[in-house]
């Protein structure tokens, strides 16, 4: 029997080794960003991970007010922000603070009317094209998908270990790292590649430089609840926002990722058990 | 009298029971497929990967088919429905991270069987032919999963499939048109999303259909097992039912828990970040990089940086890519020896488990560019990949001595366990020795 254990865990590592050293896929070789994203520590990490209502407010606060002035989250309905713990009533008010373009009603018109909760957040811009003319030649990626777009090279042997720590917040490390990570005095080192037009940040995927200005600073929201907004903390409660965002359903994946596998764990041993029972009768 | 003494024969006792053998006797296969039938009484668990890939293959086409109810086929509306599966429909999280690792888990598994072929000598004769059915289901799964790949039209989607149709223009002739039917056109765009969708739902099936002539040429030849012998007496075996069950049961169920702890916890962990962003023809990803179960064979491709003649670089990288997996059908050729099973062989041991670790090097290659030492290790490597099938396999079988091979599985067996157990069962292991 022990044999046979060790044959199946050595089979069973072999394999999960395998596929770890194969997932080098996911992270090809890249001189940049030039620095990694700085790990956080966030709700929703690990097994048990969930939402931070309060920090969902705050982050969705921070895209309303700033973002939202370039950004689009046009994959996002309004109804969806009962996640962040808003009532029917909140988010229908919400909703009717946009403008839908609906039709055509029956003169054959379109027309413009509040938004409801069945609909999705519009953008600022009506086209890809518009949005990037506006921004001197650079497209000011959607936020909806955002924080499972991005994902910093993790090189060997740090992912095989994120298998086993369940690492897979590479997308909002990687916009906290981005939004803090603008030199304070907004001049780029000696010798750094910063072309025309663009701000220098080491912490950016595509290059030394992003067309992207510093976009937060110090006391550029209010927050409702009292929280100082520091750049720190309103670069963290967006970066928790756009993870909610890109993945709505992770509280309920994680919770029934649980109860499968305490139920595949037992099952396995009493499987075990029979298997064992059974080969008994075998004459050895 | 067929070496495959069945254990017991099927007697229908009911009314339908009898109806039924009279007429249609389906639940006699069954029962002499998945019951009654004998297998050899030592497999350990590198057998139990054929079952759960039956399991998988059935899981895929189930999350598959129910997620085509929600897919949408066409470049505007593919990306957008995906993320509709994703956020509006009931559990559609669930079928699609169910159905995309599935695929790895898939794969994972196909190697290890693959891998478990080599080791035990599968391959060799009388089960020729059921080793190729394997290496044609592997190839249908191949197409299979790249077609599925592009289906859910990110960046990753669109350039991989700009990449692979591209590797066809390498032919000379025939290249072009090759690649045009593909497309349904001379790019990538709708045409070629809407024939991959309809061939990434017709492929499973055809999977299925080989997957039965596969279980079919099993069932005539018998399994393999750890030793190589073929079974010989009746003592050799053990029913299907329960032994394979249970312990098939018990694998499948590991094997369950690592899937689920990668749906429910990492399911983008085997992804590419950048198949979150929507195709864009006139944006290339920094890194084109294939699923990683298609790694080994890329780095095969791009290791061939050198023209031959009038064979141009690229032509000979085509050629070295399908010809890693056209070597597979011709193993049973290559090799030589008269042992079937690595446990006897001490050498080609030695040069299968360097093989496997060659493997996995190829496939981390495969991920990182295609520059500088790279290259060259990638050259080493491939170098051994056909090495270790043309030129070690059938000159091993020559010199290589063979340990003693036992006479049958049950004097395996009770030697095994008398070793275990000491003394006292030795007496018996000898006897049947002795009679053998």
């Amino acid at each position: 029997m022990k044999t046979m254990f060790a044959k199946i865990s050595a089979i069973v590592v072999a394999a999960t080794l395998g596929l770890s050293v194969a997932a080098t896929g996911a992270f090809a070789a890249s001189e940049y960003p030039l620095n990694k994203p700085r790990e956080q520590d966030w709700s929703f990490a690990g097994p048990f991970g969930t939402y931070d209502k309060g920090q969902l407010q705050r982050g969705f606060k921070v895209y309303r007010e700033v973002c939202a002035a370039c950004h689009s989250m046009n994959r996002v309905a309004f109804r969806s922000l009962e996640d962040l713990g808003y009532s029917e009533g909140q988010i229908k008010a919400i909703a009717a603070e946009y403008d839908i373009t609906d039709g055509p009603n029956a003169d054959g018109e379109m027309f413009t009317r509040p938004g409801t909760g069945a609909d999705h957040f519009t953008g600022p811009y009506p086209n890809r094209e518009a949005s990037v003319a506006a921004n001197g030649g650079a497209y000011p990626p959607d936020f909806s998908l955002l924080a499972k777009a991005r994902a910093v090279e993790r090189g060997f042997p740090t992912f095989v270990f994120d298998v086993f720590t369940q690492y897979a917040e590479n997308g909002p490390d990687y916009i906290y790292s981005l939004l803090t990570g603008y030199p304070e005095d907004g001049e780029a080192p000696e010798g750094a590649h910063v072309a025309e037009g663009t701000h220098y940040n080491p912490y950016y995927i595509g290059g030394a430089s992003l067309a992207m200005a510093a976009p937060l600073s110090e006391d550029i929201v209010s927050y409702d609840d009292g929280t100082p907004a520091t750049v720190d903390q309103m670069a963290r409660d967006v970066s928790a926002f756009m993870m909610w965002a890109a993945e709505p359903k992770l509280e309920e994946r994680k919770s029934l990722g649980f109860k499968v596998i305490i139920f595949l764990l037992i099952f396995a041993v009493f499987l075990y058990l029979t298997k064992k029972q059974i080969y008994a009768k075998l004459e050895h | 009298m067929s070496t495959l003494e069945h254990h017991g024969t099927y007697q229908p006792t009911t009314g339908l029971g009898k109806w039924m053998d009279a007429r249609l006797p389906l639940p006699r296969l069954m029962y002499d497929s998945f019951v009654a039938y004998p297998v050899p009484r030592n497999l350990n668990y590198a057998y139990t990967f054929g079952g759960m890939l039956s399991i998988m293959l059935v899981l895929q086409i189930l999350t598959g088919v129910v997620l085509a109810m929600h897919y949408n086929g066409s470049t505007v509306g593919a990306f957008t429905s995906v993320e509709h599966i994703m956020r509006d429909v009931n559990n559609g999280w669930l079928l699609r991270y169910m159905h995309a690792n599935g695929a790895s888990f898939f794969f994972a598994a196909v190697f290890l069987h693959i891998f478990r072929g080599m080791y035990y000598g599968s391959y060799k004769e009388p089960r020729e032919l059921l080793w190729i059915l394997g290496c044609i289901i592997f190839l249908l799964m191949m197409a299979t999963a790249f077609m599925g790949y592009v289906l859910p039209w990110g960046q990753m989607s669109f350039w991989g499939a700009t990449v692979i149709t591209g590797f066809f223009t390498a032919f000379p002739v025939v290249g072009e048109p090759i690649q045009q039917l593909l497309l349904g056109g001379f790019a990538v765009d709708n045409p070629t999303l809407n024939r991959f969708f309809s061939l990434h739902y017709l492929l499973p099936f055809m999977i299925a259909g080989v997957v039965v002539l596969h279980v079919w040429a099993l069932h005539v030849t018998g399994q393999t097992n750890p030793t190589g012998v073929e079974i010989k007496s009746k003592t050799d075996t053990v029913p299907f039912t329960p032994f394979a069950t249970i312990k098939d049961a018990f694998a499948l169920i590991v094997f369950f828990l690592f899937f689920a702890y990668f749906v429910f916890y990492m399911p983008n962990f085997l992804g590419h970040a950048d198949n979150y962003i929507e195709a864009n023809p006139l944006v290339t990803p920094s890194h084109i990089v294939p699923e990683w179960y298609f790694l080994p064979f890329y780095a095969i491709l791009r290791a061939i940086t050198f023209d031959i003649g009038p064979l141009t670089s690229k032509l000979l990288g085509v050629l070295a890519m399908f010809g890693s997996i056209a070597v597979l059908f011709v193993m049973p050729w290559l090799d030589t020896s008269k042992v079937r099973s690595a446990v006897y062989r001490p050498w080609y041991k030695v040069f299968f488990w360097l093989f496997v670790v060659n493997a996995i090097f190829l496939g981390w290659l495969g991920a990182k560019p295609a520059e500088g030492v790279y290259t060259f290790l990638a050259q080493l490597s491939t170098l051994y990949y056909f090495g270790f099938f043309i030129v070690i396999l059938p000159l091993l079988g020559l010199i290589e001595t063979p340990r003693r091979v036992p006479n049958s599985i049950t004097e395996a067996v009770l030697a095994k366990s008398s070793k275990r157990s000491g003394g006292a069962a030795q007496d018996a292991a000898a006897s049947t020795d002795n009679k053998a």
